[in-house]
């Protein structure tokens, strides 16, 4: 992803660059960076849960396997949001 | 990068200051729920039964526990003994 650096130097010479746009661009960035951070941890854990010995192929049973796995890790990760989310916000009324 | 460009434009250093924040907490529930997956998670199953949820809830209020106790012990030393930090930075 070389997008950020090269995007904003050019809209450094060449005169402003819409905040808009920029701000459009952040968020498209973080939004792909994010997704890329789930899908590495998400496939190390999942390939640690369903992966005992690497066979040939991945088989049918493995399959089914990482595709729960998916799911749950889904459901962990907004487990773990919500919890510390609600965490932030008690903290935030105590103070 | 130059902070200038982010400095002139307060909207735009507004929506940075709550983008990284944001950034933060969602970095922090990429840790957790790795560190906690661990913890919690035996065999996947067709859904996520009550008892891993309340060991995923237990786990990140314990591990944010965690973290301002080490956080207000190390304060405590520091305080107590006013050369710690110096002592680190040696």
């Amino acid at each position: 992803m070389d997008g950020f650096g090269s995007d904003y130097s050019s809209g450094g010479s060449g005169g402003k660059m819409d905040p808009g746009v920029i701000m459009e661009q952040v968020k498209v960035q973080i939004a792909v960076a994010n997704a890329q951070e789930l899908l590495q941890r998400m496939t190390e854990k999942c390939f640690k849960k369903c992966i005992g010995k690497p066979g040939s192929t991945l088989d049918n049973s493995e399959q089914k396997c990482i595709a729960m796995c998916m799911d749950r890790y889904m459901d962990a990760w907004n487990t773990v949001s919500k919890t510390y989310n609600s965490r932030l916000q008690k903290e935030r009324a105590r103070m | 990068m130059d902070g200038q460009g982010a400095t002139a434009d307060p909207q735009l250093q507004h929506f940075i200051e709550i983008e990284s924040q944001k950034q933060r907490f969602q970095q922090l529930v990429h840790q957790m729920t790795e560190v906690c997956w661990e913890k919690c998670m035996d065999k996947p199953g067709p859904k996520l039964d009550s008892r891993t949820e309340t060991c995923f809830v237990n786990c990140v209020e314990r591990f944010i526990d965690t973290s301002q106790f080490i956080l207000n012990r190390l304060e405590q030393t520091q305080r107590s003994r006013g050369s710690f930090s110096e002592s680190l930075l040696d």
